[in-house]
């Protein structure tokens, strides 16, 4: 079942088409990464699934529901959640009501304050942070930081989860242990679409790629189809010619 | 571990029978004191309404507002025209009502500006009103030499201006303790953040800032008969946006009580210094604001909690937790 779709998506900064004509669509279940060089139009591709900005053209469903014209706190309540590329956490709050507030208005049905405490608390041990829950949310580590967003996103019980580079930063065991943590939300039957540098997580954990390249989606497919893509390989590793010519 | 147990219900105690002691002391004043320190408290409590609504929103989410001087205006002016007409009381929700209204209006249509954006338009908003309430008073109304307010008995309006303070101070304990105010706060953390995470920051900040702006008119018509001659001029003092900031800061915003010691410090400092030294006594009130931001960022209440947490008590708690862990 398609849990996402995107119809000819487009946006447009001034002049500049950020993201442009994109088909894509995402089943249910699956771990989708998605690629692409530094301003290609990843994040706003993502910014536009959360609603952050409007689509200039195109639409994109959810469950079959358009989010065109939605505000992101709707988006989220109906089950989209998602980190962020530069993380941005509430540096006024201790960890543990960080994740609190995700478990609070995140989710679709108002939910009781004990109600929402559990949530936050089984959110926070499931990315390992249960032992930090007291502290000061700005003595965390980045990837510590970055766990707890995650926390944060899944205490609002979204069905689709956006991930933003989460493993950009992070040294070769922590991207390891960021990976292993991915699979393990995917088992708990969330959807998971990632923007991704690092492409040992991406190969290892995706069953589906797609490659953006100056907002238009020059490839899709399996890991393996995508690393034979001449294209792809063209893109990431002619650059250098490209920049000589 | 018993110690540790006794220290901490005994605080609550402790805690509880300060505030009852204050109140009592409050409730009490009137019958022994004089006039003039009746006043004093009277202002006192009027600034701490002043100081911990504007905290209540400004001081959580970041969302600088100067707006505080229209909000008592309006209430005050409410006074000056319906004391006539209507009970003391239903005036003083009135000019409640009409600040909200108020605050309504300006926060859908300025509470998507951004930091020093918001912060300008509200003071101007100050100005707009003073004048425009200026022109129309004086020169399409024709009251050219203000409103006499109805003189009241100080003890009554203590006493009142008591109840006020009492009410404004535990509806914003109980927000600052639900869900609202959690929502202010991730507001105040990362707006962009709390918005994903599905709060309706718009409604969230509206909402808040209706409520709070509530209280600041309420308290402005509660006040007018203690400024006795009323003139929106006065009414419309800019002085009054910046003496409730200066208040929160002061006693710290982390805290739900920083803003009451600071309205208490400043109230008495704003009566006796303008006695005494008249002309300089905002200088005097800018060198403490500025000596506090170099050395106090966190107010009088971050001064409290780092010194709770040198005092040997504190480690002895520490120690108690600590062995309970070992022992679990």
């Amino acid at each position: 079942m398609r849990i996402l779709e995107g119809q000819s998506v487009t946006k447009f900064f001034g002049g500049l088409a950020a993201v442009s004509n994109v088909d894509f669509h995402i089943d249910q279940g699956e771990i989708v990464g998605l690629i692409g060089p530094n301003g290609a139009g990843k994040t706003t591709l993502f910014n536009l699934v959360s609603t952050a900005f409007p689509v200039s053209s195109g639409e994109i469903r959810f469950k079959g529901q358009k989010l065109n014209g939605l505000k992101p706190h709707r988006v989220c309540k109906i089950g989209i959640g998602r980190t962020f590329q530069e993380t941005k956490i509430f540096g006024n709050m201790p960890v543990i009501q960080n994740v609190l507030v995700g478990a609070f208005f995140g989710t679709p049905t108002r939910v009781s304050g004990a109600g929402a405490a559990r949530e936050a608390s089984q959110a926070l041990e499931f990315v390992g942070l249960s032992a930090m829950a007291g502290d000061s949310i700005q003595d965390l580590t980045l990837v510590n930081q970055k766990r707890v967003e995650v926390a944060r996103a899944l205490a609002t019980g979204p069905e689709l989860l956006l991930l933003d580079e989460l493993m950009a930063g992070l040294n070769p065991a922590e991207v390891s242990e960021a990976m292993e943590l991915v699979t393990k939300i995917r088992d708990k039957g969330i959807t998971i679409f990632m923007v991704e540098h690092v492409m040992k997580a991406i190969m290892g954990i995706c069953e589906r790629i797609m490659v953006l390249h100056h907002g238009e989606k020059i490839a899709e497919g399996t890991p393996q189809e995508i690393t034979a893509n001449k294209e792809v390989i063209e893109i990431y590793l002619g650059e250098e010619t490209h920049a000589g010519s | 571990m018993d110690i540790t147990r006794l220290f901490t219900t005994h605080r609550k105690l402790l805690v509880v029978g300060f505030v009852l002691f204050i109140l009592i002391f409050l409730a009490t004043f009137p019958l022994y004191g004089n006039a003039y320190y009746i006043r004093l408290l009277t202002t006192i409590l009027m600034y701490t309404v002043l100081a911990v609504s504007w905290a209540m929103f400004s001081g959580t989410t970041g969302y600088m507002s100067l707006a505080t001087a229209a909000f008592f205006g309006v209430g005050v002016m409410a006074m000056a025209f319906l004391q006539k007409t209507l009970p003391f009381p239903v005036v003083i929700v009135i000019g409640g009502l009409l600040s909200s209204a108020l605050a309504f209006l300006i926060g859908l249509v300025t509470l998507r500006l951004r930091g020093i954006y918001f912060a300008i338009f509200t003071f101007g908003f100050v100005m707009f009103i003073g004048q425009t309430a200026y022109y129309i008073d004086s020169h399409i109304l024709g009251n050219v030499w203000g409103h006499q307010i109805i003189l009241m008995d100080p003890g009554m309006l203590h006493y009142m201006m008591l109840g006020l303070a009492v009410v404004t101070l535990l509806t914003i304990y109980f927000i600052r303790r639900s869900r609202y105010g959690l929502a202010l706060l991730s507001i105040g953390g990362n707006e962009e953040a709390a918005e994903h995470m599905g709060i309706n920051t718009t409604m969230t900040k509206v909402i808040l800032f209706t409520i709070s702006s509530f209280f600041m008119g309420a308290a402005g018509a509660l006040m007018a008969p203690a400024i006795v001659y009323v003139e929106s001029r006065i009414a419309f003092n800019v002085f009054n946006s910046f003496m409730p900031i200066l208040m929160a800061i002061f006693g710290g915003m982390g805290q739900f009580y920083g803003p009451v010691i600071g309205a208490a410090v400043f109230g008495y400092l704003d009566r006796t210094l303008r006695v005494e030294l008249s002309e300089y006594f905002m200088l005097v009130f800018g060198i403490i604001l500025v000596m506090v931001i170099l050395f106090l960022p966190n107010g009088i209440t971050g001064l409290i909690q780092s010194l709770q947490n040198t005092r040997p008590i504190a480690k002895l708690l520490h120690r108690g937790k600590e062995e309970q862990h070992a022992n679990t």
